[in-house]
């Protein structure tokens, strides 16, 4: 069972399991509603160049900094010198030494580059980061980035903003069986019921962007998220009763008149 | 003198410093990370760093992302 009451990454603590991106979103004002119906306190964010002709609002003046965490990720890079160089001057900004780290292997799936990805999370483990890897939900890989010092992995559910679910739980519940740091399942959450699914197999967390900032209506489906991670961990918590192939009644026989 | 500021050509005032840099760009030290060819430069180097003709700088920040 992995039991507790918050999610605890590293040395932080956090009472939402859910954590949501900030890109693709119409535009900041929801996206700063949609963070607020998630009640999620961790949001992840890019590291780009700043904007010199001040044409564009800037990201930062909507999110509230006393409330949410930001986590600094990488995505875009290609090899671990980049995803390295990304994660430091992340922490240059944020002055947080935590980082998502992604190191992709292939611009049409998104998929990471695992020989990559662990050369980088070694790197900056080192460096005293506190690195969550985003992989694939490969339970052999994700040991041995727990082994290089993870605080956290994070297994794809199916490829980022493909919405396919989760596409192989059963992948998903070999690494819960075996991983001592936290599993947050991240990428591939299409709609509520996916992110009930991740949270039911056991996963201390789930992380996504497109789903809700993608969604018809981004609030809405940002609660909705919230719920569903809520009710997928109780579920978890209150254990789901084993699957049969033929019915067992729910009310006796008993009492029937003759 | 010339530099490169995030891509493009600049001209900046000889000896600017990379707090002088901010400062014009009016954008707030604690916001971004800046690297000068290659080299991440510490925040509490800003006011000490002279920038060079030719450098090629790099002011990051946070942006909308998954």
């Amino acid at each position: 069972m992995r039991g507790g009451e918050t999610l605890k990454i590293a040395d932080k603590e956090f009472r939402s399991r859910l954590i949501v991106g900030t890109g693709k979103y119409p535009d900041y004002p929801t996206m700063q509603k949609a963070l607020e119906a998630s009640g999620v306190e961790m949001v992840t964010v890019a590291v780009r160049r700043v904007n010199l002709d001040r044409t564009q609002e800037s990201l930062l003046d909507y999110i509230d900094l006393k409330r949410y965490t930001l986590l600094p990720n990488t995505a875009g890079c290609y090899s671990a010198d980049e995803a390295v160089k990304y994660a430091r001057l992340a922490r240059e900004v944020g002055l947080s030494n935590m980082v998502k780290l992604e190191v992709i292997g292939d611009q049409r799936t998104l998929f990471p580059d695992n020989e990559e990805l662990l050369k980088a999370t070694k790197v900056l483990v080192k460096d005293g980061f506190i690195v969550l890897p985003y992989t694939n939900d490969d339970p052999v890989f994700a040991k041995k980035l727990e082994d290089a010092g993870a605080a956290a992995v994070m297994p794809l559910g199916a490829p980022i903003g493909s919405g396919l679910g989760i596409r192989n739980p059963h992948n998903i519940a070999i690494i819960l069986e075996s991983a001592k740091v936290p599993v947050i399942v991240d990428a591939g959450v299409g709609t509520a019921s996916d992110a009930a699914i991740a949270m039911e197999l056991g996963s201390d967390g789930v992380l996504m962007n497109t789903a809700i900032a993608g969604a018809k209506d981004p609030v809405k489906m940002a609660e909705a998220m919230r719920k569903a991670v809520e009710a997928g961990r109780l579920a978890y918590l209150a254990g789901r009763i084993p699957k049969k192939s033929y019915a067992s009644a729910s009310t006796t026989m008993e009492g029937m008149i003759e | 003198m010339e530099i490169r500021l995030n891509g493009k050509e600049r001209a900046v005032a000889d000896g600017i410093t990379i707090r002088q840099l901010l400062d014009e760009l009016k954008l707030h030290p604690l916001r971004v990370a800046v690297q000068v060819n290659l080299d991440i430069i510490k925040r509490d180097r800003y006011e000490e760093v002279v920038l060079q003709p030719g450098d090629t700088v790099e002011v990051l920040t946070f942006m909308a992302g998954g």
